[in-house]
């Protein structure tokens, strides 16, 4: 893109400041239309009350965040926790993943990226419901195990917070790695050598010089693998049992069964909030500087 | 992107922002303040006049859609080719109805636009969903001068239910009854009661139903009490028991409808089940049981969407399906109650006919309480509580989250 500056040299000061309005109006409306649209209405609903049959008036009723809040609560809590864990995890797998594919894939770097995609062709409901049929009680992986004395009787891996946790990985990973290669790839291989020739060990000049460099990409990694992790309810519906609920299952449901949409309303306003927050917390305890570093990359 | 200057992003952003408060803040409190949603209550009730006037303009198409739950036709699709056969109307059958609830979810935004749902014939369980369909007036009044057949063979207890007085919206299509299913290889003792669903010996092997209906249903009946004539204080006591039932870990899992493949698979011992599904889908290890307290029975009715854009073929089929001689095939692979009690002679004549394992297969079939329930039997059979407008939200709000964990 051209610097800005440059249209005033030119001489059409004028044209030349409107268009950067003109590139982002079609974005701009179409944001404005599907996304600043609903949310309006969707906080309007929020504040109402009533049912399906009578209808629902607005009452700024704000009981339905307190009420929600008070009944789920402990979803919400959930839904962060298997969201930090499963981002955690992500993270560990990830990182040597894409540092093998960016500084020893070679050639075929891009068909190891290629092959990393690979299951994300097929669907994400119907994946995780594979996922159920390895994991059963007395599957391919559990039966045999279990039949030769090898595991418990009641050990089960199917609706535990160890089943979902697992499967919202597993799910996300690609949100992860992709941005770390990115940033990996990017690092020149002079730099490592330059700390090799200055007598850091291979240890060190990772710590120093490696990680640092890539720390932007782990950083847009955690942040766009947490969001959709911690609002997710499929691995928790397939994968999860009665202990396992996430606040997407529940809003979910009080949407589509239960026609509750005040409360369902409430209740993704109160999930939003929080995860706006906690990401606004994560770029401010970075600083600045690295979250304007993440974004320029 | 690199590239771009951190001045040009501020000059971007600046005015933009100021532009934006102003509009959100004027457009969300306009916005906060104006809109409702506006209600849709129809009324539950029908005149000879609406009726008159809802099929006035409709007339026979040639074809018609279906939407069903799984397992509710054979898997040839006989019955339907029958009815192409003998009608020449064509039908598309989708089993798309997995659970009550989410089904309402579905169709009701497109009904309450007053748009097509696709499908010109459903099934839907009586309970709380079909209530509201009825309320908001999404059926088509049924014109019973074109339901001859159905009012020739229906059995008595299939006409004018308490959930739908005079057959005003719907025709039943099954009955079932909700017991218990266990598996032999793991249960060693005989299953007879719910009591047993609460057994803290079988922690972590215990399956119940998610929908709120059956659920709130089974945790009356273990305490004693009759759910059709239960008081908001005994859904209350319901809903703790069930409650610490699963805080206890007895429950493993709440299912919709994959709870036979679990139970024939060990994952759960026992759980929660529709009679035809164990009858006709368990491994030959499950047993199915009506439990000492009581069962619940439900029925699933065959309705038209009041947006349904060939009503007249789907009545057609409604009718059809009551004549003895065209029910008795789908009876014979569906394994739930007909509400076609001339049926049962068919079955037998057809068991007579045949040899070997289908012989023995439909002899076991006319002879089943499951298929063909005496009185006695019906009579411990209890059906879900109905509900009004208001109780609906109290009752939804005790048992609903309980499947949920909360």
């Amino acid at each position: 893109m051209r610097r800005a500056g440059r249209g005033d040299e030119d001489g059409h000061g004028e044209a030349r400041s409107l268009t950067p309005y003109l590139l982002v109006l079609p974005s701009g409306l179409w944001l404005l239309a599907f996304l600043a649209v609903p949310l309006v209405l969707m906080a309007s609903l929020s504040l109402q009350t009533g049912n399906l049959v009578d209808g629902f008036q607005q009452t700024f009723h704000w009981q339905n965040y307190t009420d929600g809040l008070g009944t789920y609560g402990d979803k919400f809590v959930r839904s962060l926790w298997y969201g930090l864990l499963a981002t955690a995890a992500c993270a560990a797998l990830a990182y040597p993943a894409a540092y093998w594919i960016a500084f020893h894939g070679g050639r075929a770097k891009s068909t190891y990226l290629f092959l990393l995609l690979l299951p994300y062709f097929v669907s994400f409901v119907l994946r995780t419901i594979s996922w159920k049929l390895v994991l059963t009680d007395n599957g391919p992986v559990l039966g045999p195990l279990r039949d030769h004395g090898l595991l418990p009787d009641g050990f089960h891996v199917l609706d535990t917070g160890f089943a979902v946790v697992s499967g919202l990985t597993y799910g996300f990973l690609p949100f992860m790695v992709l941005p770390i290669y990115v940033a990996l790839e990017r690092i020149d291989p002079r730099v490592v050598e330059a700390a090799r020739d200055l007598y850091a060990g291979r240890v060190r000049a990772f710590a120093r010089i490696v990680l640092p460099l890539s720390l932007p990409g782990v950083l847009a990694g955690v942040v766009m693998t947490f969001v959709p992790v911690a609002a997710d309810y499929v691995n928790a519906e397939v994968l999860g049992g009665p202990r396992n609920t996430m606040i997407g299952n529940v809003i979910q449901a009080e949407y589509f069964d239960n026609s509750a949409y005040p409360l369902a309303s409430a209740l993704s306003f109160t999930l939003m909030a929080m995860l706006l927050l906690g990401v606004f917390a994560y770029a401010r305890a970075l600083g600045a500087g690295s979250a304007l570093e993440a974004a320029r990359r | 992107m690199s590239e771009i200057d951190p001045a040009l992003l501020r000059g971007l952003t600046r005015p933009r922002r100021d532009v934006l408060r102003l509009l959100g803040a004027g457009g969300a409190a306009l916005a906060l303040a104006a809109c409702g949603v506006k209600g849709q209550g129809g009324k539950g009730t029908v005149t000879t006049g609406d009726v008159r006037e809802f099929w006035r303009d409709k007339t026979r198409a040639g074809r018609l859609s279906w939407a069903n739950w799984p397992g509710y036709m054979q898997d040839d699709r006989a019955t339907l080719k029958a009815f192409e056969k003998a009608t020449g109307t064509e039908v598309t059958y989708k089993e798309v109805i997995e659970e009550t609830a989410p089904w309402f979810g579905k169709i009701q935004a497109p009904l309450a636009a007053g748009q097509s749902i696709g499908f010109d014939l459903m099934v839907m369980t009586n309970g709380i969903q079909l209530e509201r369909c009825r309320r908001l007036g999404y059926l088509a009044p049924l014109d019973h001068t074109r339901l001859r057949t159905f009012a020739a063979n229906a059995a008595a207890g299939f006409k004018n239910p308490s959930y739908d007085p005079g057959n005003a919206f719907t025709v039943p299509y099954v009955s079932g009854i909700t017991g218990i299913a266990y598996n032999t290889r793991y249960v060693k003792e005989e299953i007879t009661g719910i009591a047993q669903l609460f057994d803290p010996e079988y922690k972590g092997r215990v399956g119940m139903m998610a929908d709120s209906q059956e659920l709130g249903s089974f945790g009356m009946l273990a305490l004693g009490i009759d759910p059709e004539r239960s008081t908001p204080a005994d859904w209350a006591r319901a809903g703790a028991r069930l409650r610490r039932q699963r805080d206890d870990g007895i429950v493993r899992k709440y299912y919709n409808q994959d709870y036979i493949d679990a139970v024939s698979k060990g994952e759960v011992w026992m759980t929660m089940a529709w009679s035809g599904d164990a009858y006709s889908m368990a491994g030959p290890d499950v047993r199915f049981v009506v439990p000492r307290e009581g069962g619940t029975i439900w029925t699933d009715n065959l309705c038209v969407p009041r947006t349904a854009e060939h009503p007249v073929d789907a009545l057609e089929l409604m009718d059809w399906l009551y004549a003895p001689e065209n029910n008795a095939p789908l009876t014979e692979f569906i394994n739930y109650i007909t509400p076609v009690p001339a049926t049962r002679p068919l079955i037998a004549r057809d068991a007579a006919a045949a040899r070997g394992g289908e012989r023995a297969d439909l002899e076991r079939l006319s002879a089943s309480p499951l298929v063909f329930p005496s009185e006695a039997e019906l009579a411990r059979l209890r059906r879900y509580r109905r509900l009004a407008p208001a109780e609906e939200a109290e009752y939804q709000k005790i048992f609903e989250p309980i499947a949920k964990g909360s």
